[in-house]
């Protein structure tokens, strides 16, 4: 059994990062992640790892830190918060065309604009349907405790690299905030510059001489070259999507309704869906853990067991339900019940939505 | 007396110039006259007869110089329009014993990405900024640059700069020479071969300072033209720099190891 510690999952996270065996933290203060950067100054990763932190003169230029040394073959990450990630979205899109592996996590507050310090779900649609421009896509974990939070860091740093992608651990600031039981996995050592130029020979480390330079970039100006490099990004997303679905059914075995959520809207969910049973009424929850690649077939295979509803709930005016209703395709119903703009539902209403919206609506 | 053939005078003991070893094959998209080539060229050079090959990661803008890494024969990196500094930042500290350079214009590091390029600076980041000032986008069609002199014509500023309503030019280098995090910071030219020994011998210095780990940036501006964008033949463009650039971005050294010398 692993270390066990009482920490905030930002917290949990930055500790994760060093234990993960990251080499670099680039960041920039933002409520409500600001724990992350802090947390790794005050541990001082160098003296323990040789990992690197360094707190950026902005977002833009964090995440292109991040760009260079995660295309140099090192495990580096960043974090922030919702207008902080708004500001990463050009390097993110850099990133996604020069295929670069890196980890980054967005503890969600309310927007839009500055918005509200307190907990979101608002930027699914920025995370998912790809924030910058160009067509691409990243991995997008949803933790819903301080555990995953931990966790999603290794699994985050692995996947980064299997598909050289961004890996975002797209979070919120009750997951970002709240204090919970984590057991921390132990400390893997960080990769040596000979393995790291073994195993990435795309990574600009310098070029041996005789050999082949490499190059970092998402520029073609030959048109026909650039469009046959986005059919090998779109081939790997179709892999990702085939590979990579991760969720979690709760109670959907005699389910005639489900829930289906994540973060901590899937906590929140968990206990209406007993409040629920209390009642007599059968639902299930589905907790997403990958939000792209979406589990797509999973929702059509509760479809089959003839599902007659699904009730997204999400921080947000509604962003997850349109990929719930796609993924339905009309063979149910769907709806929508969240609070936004920073406030959090309560089990009670998200219970009532269910009976009323959509059950009664 | 015997006929001298080609063969007599093709010999190894004969060569006075080559072709750059770490230029690639590629034919350079830059205009003919344009400075681009030759600060490439020295560049490489200084780079080769350091014995850096092996050890360099270099970083190429936005601008007339994207395709950099088309023809600079070593692993590159090319950044973000502006963000060259902070990607260079980000490899340094991940390699420090890595040689790490950015080579940037006008636009793209006096503009666009003032705010890396004062940050990384100002944090004495361990690399060499190449800076190449040529008072103009280039790449775009000649539009007005932070660099472009008072009264000058650009597509942006067709009646010349109003420094009115558009700003003064921006001296950024005597800017970053302020700083404590800048080693090394002086202001060359090309346009002659005197010039070019001189701007050469300028980015030695800045590449021997990171290989010898001196403390802070090594930052090497080159006064430039771009016949194309100020709409002259390569000679009066290269005269045009020398009236009018030259009083306004004076040649030669502002700061050596770490001490103002301007």
């Amino acid at each position: 059994m692993g270390e066990l510690k009482l920490m905030k999952g930002n917290e949990a996270m930055a500790e994760a990062a060093i234990r993960a065996g990251a080499d670099a933290y680039f960041g920039y203060p933002i409520t409500p992640q600001s724990e992350v950067i802090e947390y790794l100054m005050a541990e001082k990763p160098f003296e323990r790892t040789g990992m690197v932190v360094l707190q950026a003169e902005s977002e833009v230029a964090a995440i292109n830190m991040v760009y260079g040394a995660g295309g140099s073959g090192k495990r580096v990450m960043t974090s922030s918060s919702s207008p902080g990630v708004s500001l990463k979205q050009e390097g993110l899109s850099y990133i996604a065309g020069s295929e670069i592996p890196c980890l980054y996590a967005n503890v969600v507050r309310g927007g839009p604009g500055l918005g509200t310090i307190q907990p979101s779900q608002a930027d699914y649609f920025q995370s998912v349907k790809g924030g910058g421009h160009g067509d691409y896509k990243q991995i997008v974990l949803a933790p819903a405790s301080v555990q995953e939070m931990a966790d999603f860091v290794k699994l985050g740093f692995d996947l980064a690299f299997k598909y050289r992608i961004a890996v975002l651990i797209l979070s919120d600031g009750v997951i970002g905030q709240m204090m919970e039981k984590v057991e921390l996995f132990d400390q893997v050592p960080r990769m040596t510059d000979a393995e790291i130029k073994e195993k990435y020979p795309w990574a600009t480390t310098g070029k041996a001489k005789g050999t082949e330079r490499r190059i970092i970039t998402s520029l073609d100006l030959d048109s026909l070259k650039m469009e046959k490099h986005n059919h090998h990004l779109q081939a790997k997303y179709k892999l990702i999507t085939e590979n990579e679905v991760r969720f979690e059914l709760i109670g959907c075995e005699d389910a005639e309704y489900v829930f289906v959520a994540y973060g901590s809207s899937a906590r929140i969910a968990q206990k209406s869906m007993q409040l629920a049973r209390k009642k007599g009424i059968k639902v299930g929850l589905l907790r997403l853990i990958t939000l792209f690649p979406f589990p797509t077939k999973q929702i059509q295979t509760l479809c089959d067991q003839g599902i007659k509803g699904f009730l997204a709930v999400e921080m947000s005016a509604g962003q997850m339900v349109e990929d719930v209703q796609l993924s339905v395709n009309g063979r149910a119903k769907v709806a929508h019940y969240g609070r936004f703009g920073g406030i959090v539902h309560s089990p009670e209403e998200v219970e009532l939505a269910l009976e009323q919206i959509l059950i009664g609506g | 007396m015997a006929e001298i053939t080609l063969e007599d005078i093709i010999k190894p003991e004969n060569l006075v110039y080559e072709k750059t070893r770490l230029m690639t094959d590629k034919e350079l998209s830059y205009c003919p006259g344009c400075g681009h080539g030759t600060a490439h060229r020295i560049t490489m050079e200084v780079i080769d007869e350091l014995g850096l090959e092996e050890n360099t990661i270099g970083v190429a803008p936005v601008g007339c110089s994207v395709l950099a890494y088309e023809f600079m024969n070593i692993d590159m990196t090319q950044a973000a329009h502006g963000r060259a500094p902070a990607v260079a930042t980000g490899i340094k500290r991940v390699w420090p014993d890595k040689i790490v350079f950015t080579y940037q214009g006008d636009g793209d590091l006096a503009a666009i990405g003032t705010g890396e390029t004062i940050h990384a600076c100002n944090r004495g980041e361990k690399i060499v900024i190449i800076f190449i000032n040529n008072g103009i986008y280039g790449m775009t069609g000649g539009q007005m640059a932070p660099t472009t002199l008072p009264g000058m014509k650009s597509s942006t500023s067709p009646y010349g700069r109003d420094v009115e309503t558009m700003g003064n030019p921006l001296k950024i280098t005597e800017l970053v020479a302020q700083l404590p995090g800048t080693y090394f910071v002086t202001r060359q030219a090309v346009h002659t071969p005197a010039a070019v020994r001189k701007a050469k011998k300028a980015i030695r210095k800045a590449f021997e300072n990171q290989r010898d780990n001196k403390p802070g940036v090594s930052f090497v501006e080159i006064v430039s033209n771009c016949n194309s964008g100020w709409k002259m033949t390569p000679i009066d463009a290269n005269n045009w720099m020398v009236d009018n650039m030259f009083p306004f971005y004076p040649m030669g050294d502002i700061k050596v190891d770490g001490v103002m010398v301007k």
